[in-house]
């Protein structure tokens, strides 16, 4: 079916559009300027950010609070380098994002052009797929093709690369093509085999546990897992991703694993006999010492990515499938085991041993954690960065509903938290979002407060300020004896200036006292961006904690007296 | 003088044969084959998939399928038998490729060519010819000082053809590498 004569990038904005894409980050330049024409006559809203970096952590929030693909835009050479923080990141967490860059003629391709950066190959590594187009006449293919790509099975990002006389070609588009994949599979349903066996392994465990990640928040297995959970009686751990995915204010849930999960969590890992974990990858942050990883429990793998099977932990049984559908063939083959013992057991260790901080002293930002998530009711939208601050608000602002939730996870980029807020409030309009960032990171990417505040996005950006690089101090302290190496951020600007420079609001916490009303008053602004600074105590560790490449069962739940041995695990 | 620089050939080429096959450092060797998109790109995301793992890729077969849609891909390649698995999964998420498989230990054809260029002085031509013929090789070129001989079958049966013509001087070889069929109507 021809259409009329259009060109290249004038049908790549309309694909992009018919896929219901509302919104493209991105910025522009020279060998993008056919598409960024185009976007004149669409109703698609462009969303100029400052830096490229920006733009795919905007897309990746978006992504991140809707399930659907986040779209950047971007012209060529650093204008595309400039992604590749953005499509790690967005890889390392299976989120889905489609990145078009502009590429120089191709007439001039390898012959050191203006703004000519091999896009494509310096993205390998880090895209689940990539297009270079040289025929005007593939574009509708390859949008529909990406963004099935990008959205399906296990997502993750894809780049197309268009040349400037690909995107400048005039052409009759044919929008009725057939994507064409035939090397890619997207798994569904489980083998039924494997989960009637799953469900007998459980039946027979005394002290099971759930291990819930990012899958089941993907996949929005959430209502199906609440049954399974609530059946069986099992109780629930889940990583960092995998907040929201169960209620962690649920009664059977343990909250957050691994190097600074809470004890509870960690010791019920240890003790278990019985481990199922449904999409998580058994990442090193959560077990530790691999070897030394419940030994002795019987462990069930569900994962869409076949390649993640086995990867890590080798499973007594595996389930290749959509976590969601999994859940829901298992339900009617599962009989609720003996778990009572189990369950009073880590009652008590609940108990024994909360989440705690001191109360006395300095500002604390557990306890600013603590406030913003008991003044917003639990409710909000939370992004971060990477770090100390980090780890708070994932032990004190309790998840439980999905797309609550947006960290960077798995790359543990700096300067994710505010870009992805955006992302997150653009797609969200109606809800309350927090990016909570630390003072290091914040200044990685702090220009995009001029997208936050043209755009009047009333999100809230907390800055837990404590003039360190606070997690590789901590490590330096407990490690290094105190060889503090490149972490002081002396030179901060005062963010509260910083905020009115920009025309934004600006609220500062220096004292307990000051919590509460400030934050209220903070949380109630809704003209537009605003920051609140807490300058929290300089040299607070995070605890409890495992040392990197340590077994669980050698977590420290308070600073210790001595100095620790180096941490023989990665980063 | 010659003969000087006949040693060093010699010498450097058996070195080469050792570490082409890998098998006095103990690193197991797999054969690999894939079914892929006959697209630009392709070969670039499988040689990361085990630049990253730490494999070395030993050779390298590309030629279109019975289907020019597609390519089939043969890789010989070296490293830790535990990172095969994990390779093998990481080329079948690769959305341009159809499937990958390890062949290592399965009854398959295998065939590999050599052409190979040996000193061969008048006196020492006979014998090189006897050799060739007992491995079934063609002689594909002649001259006063040299042979080239065509050689086809399995990577052992080379590998001995190559270790007989040693001594006389190996001047040059080429190899392309294992193909690798399923035997019977399965699949490669």
């Amino acid at each position: 079916m021809a259409h009329k004569t259009c060109t290249g990038a004038e049908a790549l904005i309309h694909c992009i559009h018919q896929h219901g894409v509302e919104y493209i980050f991105g910025h522009p330049g020279g060998a993008a300027i056919p598409i960024f024409d185009a976007l004149v006559d669409s109703p698609i809203k462009f969303i100029l950010t400052r830096h490229e970096q920006g733009a795919t952590h905007m897309a990746d929030g978006m992504a991140r609070a809707t399930g659907k693909a986040g779209v950047v835009l971007v012209t060529s050479g650093p204008g595309a380098t400039n992604t590749i923080t953005g499509i790690m990141t967005a890889a390392m967490d299976s989120v889905p994002m489609v990145v078009i860059t502009g590429q120089t003629i191709q007439s001039m391709l390898g012959l050191d052009a203006f703004q000519e950066a091999d896009v494509v190959g310096i993205s390998y590594p880090a895209v689940k797929h990539s297009y270079l187009v040289r025929n005007v006449n593939d574009i509708p293919r390859i949008i529909k093709e990406a963004f099935y790509i990008a959205e399906s099975g296990r997502p993750g990002p894809v780049l197309i690369d268009i040349p400037k006389d690909v995107s400048g070609a005039l052409f009759e588009p044919n929008y009725n093509v057939e994507i064409d994949l035939p090397g890619y599979t997207v798994p569904s349903n489980g083998d039924s085999a494997a989960i009637a066996r799953c469900a007998d392994l459980l039946a027979k465990a005394k002290k099971p546990l759930f291990l819930i990640g990012h899958g089941a928040v993907i996949s929005d297995a959430s209502r199906a897992l609440k049954q399974l959970v609530e059946k069986l009686q099992i109780p629930v751990v889940n990583t960092l991703l995998g907040k929201g995915a169960f209620p962690e204010s649920h009664e059977l849930s343990l909250g957050m694993l691994g190097m600074h999960g809470t004890a509870y969590a960690n010791k019920a890992v240890v003790d278990c006999d019985l481990i199922m974990s449904i999409g998580s990858r058994w990442d090193d942050r959560i077990c530790g010492k691999y070897s030394a990883f419940c030994p002795n429990a019987v462990k069930i793998h569900v994962d869409i990515d076949p390649a993640e099977i086995g990867k890590m932990i080798k499973p007594d049984c595996s389930i290749v499938g959509d976590a969601k559908l999994v859940i829901e063939e298992l339900i009617p083959l599962t009989r609720k085991g003996d778990t009572e013992g189990w369950l009073a057991q880590l009652k008590k260790w609940k108990k024994q041993f909360p989440l705690k901080y001191g109360k006395q002293g300095g500002l604390k930002a557990q306890y600013v954690l603590d406030e913003i998530y008991r003044l917003s009711k639990g409710k909000a939208i939370v992004t971060t960065d990477v770090g100390q601050h980090q780890m708070w608000a994932a032990q004190f602002y309790k998840t439980d509903s999905r797309f609550h939730w947006i960290s960077s996870g798995g790359a543990g980029t700096m300067g994710f938290g505010m870009p992805a807020a955006i992302g997150a409030q653009f797609a969200r309009p109606g809800a309350m979002v927090i990016a909570v960032v630390g003072d290091g990171g914040f200044q990685m990417t702090l220009s995009e407060l001029a997208t936050a505040a043209l755009n009047k996005l009333p999100i809230k950006i907390l800055i837990i300020n404590n003039k360190y690089l606070g997690m590789v101090r901590q490590w330096q302290a407990l490690f290094f004896e105190n060889r503090y190496s490149g972490v002081d951020l002396e030179g901060n600007p005062n963010f509260v200036k910083l905020a009115e420079a920009y025309g934004m609001k600006g609220f500062r916490i220096k004292r307990n006292a000051d919590v509460s009303k400030t934050l209220a008053a903070a949380l109630a602004y809704n003209d537009g961006p605003c920051i609140i600074e807490a300058e929290v105590e300089k040299e607070d560790n995070v605890f409890p904690m495992i040392p990197a490449g340590s077994a669980i069962s050698e977590m420290v739940l308070e600073a210790p007296k001595k100095a620790m041995a180096k941490p023989v695990g990665s980063t | 003088m010659l003969n000087g620089i006949n040693g060093a050939t010699t010498k450097l080429s058996v070195i080469e044969s050792k570490a082409a096959r890998a098998l006095p450092t103990g690193i197991p060797q797999h054969s690999i084959s894939l079914l892929v998109n006959n697209r630009p790109g392709v070969l670039i995301r499988i040689a990361l998939v085990f630049n990253r793992r730490g494999y070395n890729i030993e050779s390298l077969v590309v030629s279109p399928a019975h289907n020019g849609k597609f390519s089939r891909m043969n890789i010989t390649a070296s490293g830790e038998a535990k990172t095969l698995e994990q390779i093998i999964k990481q080329l079948n998420k690769l959305i341009d490729v159809i499937h990958a498989k390890d062949h290592t230990d399965e009854v398959t054809v295998e065939m590999e060519l050599a052409l190979i260029k040996v000193n061969s002085p008048a006196d020492k031509r006979t014998e090189i010819l006897q050799i060739a013929e007992h491995f079934k090789s063609q002689t594909v070129d002649l001259s006063e000082s040299t042979l080239m001989l065509q050689v086809t079958g399995s990577t052992e049966k080379l590998d001995a053809m190559e270790l007989m013509l040693d001594k006389y001087g190996i001047k040059e070889m080429v190899r392309t590498g294992k193909i690798i069929m399923a035997r019977g109507a399965a699949d490669t």
